[in-house]
């Protein structure tokens, strides 16, 4: 079928001259992808499922065992990783909803014309471009009890966010709303500016207040891309390592990703961590997949 | 129900001048279209009325209050957009019932379905009421941003090129039903439009705009008959009045290739001086082919119509289209002999474009 669509190559182009085909040229196009994807991605990915069944531990010569579901029942039946889950829950739950609404409002506020728009949409967009580790290396100077600016601005004394067990994920959750909000944001921005601007026109002639037009106009058109932010942001929320990690070492902000990373390479515990990884891809499928079908019915109507 | 003036206004995009010096005044239940080519001010217009726009000067009156300061809710207007701006997603029936809901002047119950039921049988869509907006088409859309206006009783009704979107049969239809309505409902209606037809058959009164000024206003026939200007000769009408340069000599109109006699009535318009540098305009009806005519020409083309046949004439470099009744048999480059009603003829001056009749 493929092959069918292609169209013929210019006889008197130099790929002709060289004596290759349409076809050649396509192979030389994707074959290298293939290529990567494969060693890369595919492999690495059965491999570990394959560990994920034995007990190998990659810094040991011994031979490895092959354990069956071992692992798995091991993981599912600890309470430590349980509590881990619950952790990244609330995580996620808070830095998701914080990056929706925060993005979100941002987008309503500069979806109009304004001077230096365009400047300011920019420096906006600046947290997300930055490292995940510089981030969390200046928050933690942020929210430093002693000199921090955040406690001298809000007058909290020598509160110790990131030291303290109860604040500790929430401080975490905060700094990751303030880099992923611009992400939320521009979709937004995107979704919002794709309403065309006769609707408007038409629900002010008709009287509508701005509350009316923004729940009957506004929010069916741009829900759809509402929900693509949300499915990136909750699969990347989940599998957050980097500024928790580089924050906080409190374990009421263990997330699963830090659960994980510790299990491989400090405890060097590598067929279990295999599983775990499984165990974490498989419930961020099961989301998606619960967010992606609502986002079809969604785009179906 | 309201009347609507517009009062010296003047309308800036940037540099671009929209509107210059707009004066408007439609009485109340009037059925009011302004007409113009793409880009003359038509839609700038309406956008103020509806206050879509604000004016760069000059003030908008409707019932006798100036409405600077307010907005398209507090004026009470409904316009019909050229894209119909159905809301998405919605069903007809949603679509009907969305002005009559937003909190502050929700209806109740009873008086919203009663509305959109009558508004839908007004209409005929009342076997669309439940299909969702994108699976309707073209003159079903048109008709459902018709009802959206009309559930709502408002003061006025702005339409901006309703039916240019719809093929010909269709707009036909429309045009009757829209002009029903408005008998119907007594409102006053202003309607924007490019196409001329619409205009003549429509109008109570008609403005013709250019450039972004009102070159005229009149009934129908005023302007048909007894246009201001050349541009109004040349853009109502289809096929368009004759223009052709010349000069009066003694009660004769002289044009570069011919002449042809005139009646003492045209003659004695005002201003027509022997000599003076004129354009002659007269409609291609009021040009008739007879074999003891005063002056022969050559038929340059025939457009059979049906109803009729347009036929261009040759005289000379010169151009002129007679409408003749379709049986009339006609060859190119046959010869004929032709003649005017020069009743109807209208004299122009040459340099302004201004009608004598006009000027006085």
């Amino acid at each position: 079928m493929a092959s069918v669509a292609l169209t013929n190559l210019d006889p008197a182009s130099r790929a002709a001259a060289r004596g290759w085909s349409d076809l050649t040229i396509r192979n030389m196009f994707i074959i290298p992808t293939l290529v990567f994807l494969i060693v890369f991605n595919i492999f690495p990915l059965i491999y570990s499922l394959g560990y994920s069944f034995t007990n190998f531990a990659a810094n040991r010569s011994e031979p490895w065992q092959f354990v069956g579901l071992q692992n798995y029942r091991e993981l599912l039946t600890d309470d430590h990783i349980w509590s881990n889950f619950v952790i990244t829950a609330k995580y996620v739950i808070v830095s998701v909803a914080g990056q929706m609404i925060v993005g979100f409002g941002l987008a309503l506020l500069l979806n109009r014309s304004f001077p230096m728009k365009g400047l300011i949409t920019t420096l906006l967009l600046l947290p997300m471009m930055m490292s995940a580790a510089v981030v969390g290396l200046f928050w933690q100077l942020l929210y430093s009890p002693s000199w921090g600016p955040i406690n001298y601005v809000f007058g909290l004394g020598d509160f110790a966010w990131l030291s303290n067990p109860d604040s500790a994920l929430y401080a975490v959750a905060i700094t990751d709303i303030w880099m992923w909000s611009p992400f939320v944001m521009l979709l937004s921005l995107a979704g919002l500016s794709a309403v065309p601007q006769h609707l408007y026109e038409a629900a002010a002639i008709d009287r509508a207040g701005w509350w009316y037009t923004f729940t009957r106009i506004t929010l069916p058109l741009v829900s759809p891309i509402l929900l693509i932010a949300l499915i990136f942001r909750t699969m990347e929320a989940f599998k957050t390592f980097d500024i928790a990690y580089t924050m906080t070492t409190q374990p009421t902000a263990e997330l699963i990703a830090i659960r994980l990373y510790k299990q491989a390479f400090q405890q060097w515990d590598t067929g279990k961590s295999c599983a775990l990884a499984y165990i974490v891809l498989i419930m961020v499928l099961a989301i998606t997949n619960i967010y992606v079908k609502y986002l079809n019915k969604v785009k179906e109507r | 129900m309201a009347h609507i003036e517009l009062k010296n206004v003047t309308k800036k995009f940037g540099s671009h001048t929209a509107l210059t010096g707009l004066n408007l005044d439609i009485a109340d239940g009037e059925f009011f279209v302004l007409l113009g080519e793409t880009g003359a001010g038509k839609t700038t217009t309406l956008r103020l009325i509806a206050g879509l726009e604000k004016p760069t000067e000059g003030q908008v009156f409707i019932d006798g209050v100036d409405v600077a300061d307010w907005g398209a809710a507090e004026r009470d207007v409904a316009l019909v957009l050229q894209q119909y701006s159905l809301y998405p997603r919605y069903t007809v029936r949603e679509n009907l019932e969305f002005p009559l809901k937003p909190k502050i002047r929700r209806l109740p119950d009873a008086e919203i379905k009663d509305r959109v039921a009558r508004a839908a049988r007004t209409l005929r869509i009342e076997h669309l009421l439940d299909r969702k907006t994108d699976r309707l088409s073209g003159g079903e859309m048109q008709r459902v941003s018709i009802g959206r206006a009309i559930v709502r009783k408002p003061r006025v009704f702005l339409m901006d090129e309703p039916l240019s979107a719809l093929d010909a049969k269709l707009r036909e239809a429309l045009r009757t039903e829209l002009k029903n309505l408005q008998m119907q409902l007594g409102a006053t209606f202003l309607f924007v439009t490019h196409d001329q037809i619409e205009a003549m058959s429509m109008g109570d009164k008609v403005g013709v705009l250019n450039h972004g000024r009102i070159v005229q206003t009149g009934t129908p026939h005023e302007i048909y008959n007894n246009p201001r200007d050349t541009y109004v000769a040349s853009f109502v009408g289809s096929p368009p009045m004759n223009l052709i340069d010349g000069r009066l000599v003694e009660n004769r109109a002289v044009m570069a290739n011919f002449e042809l006699p005139l009646s003492g009535g045209a003659a004695r318009t005002g201003g027509a001086t022997d000599g003076r540098p004129l354009v002659f305009g007269i409609r291609p009806e009021d040009v008739y082919l007879e074999s003891g005519a005063p002056v022969e020409a050559r038929v340059h083309d025939v457009e059979n119509h049906g109803v009729e046949k347009i036929v261009t004439l040759r005289v000379g470099d010169a151009m002129l289209r007679a409408t003749v009744p379709a049986r009339t048999a006609v060859e190119i480059e046959q010869p004929v002999r032709f003649a005017w009603n020069s009743d109807k003829m209208v004299m122009f001056d040459k340099g302004s474009g201004v009608s004598l009749r006009h000027t006085g």
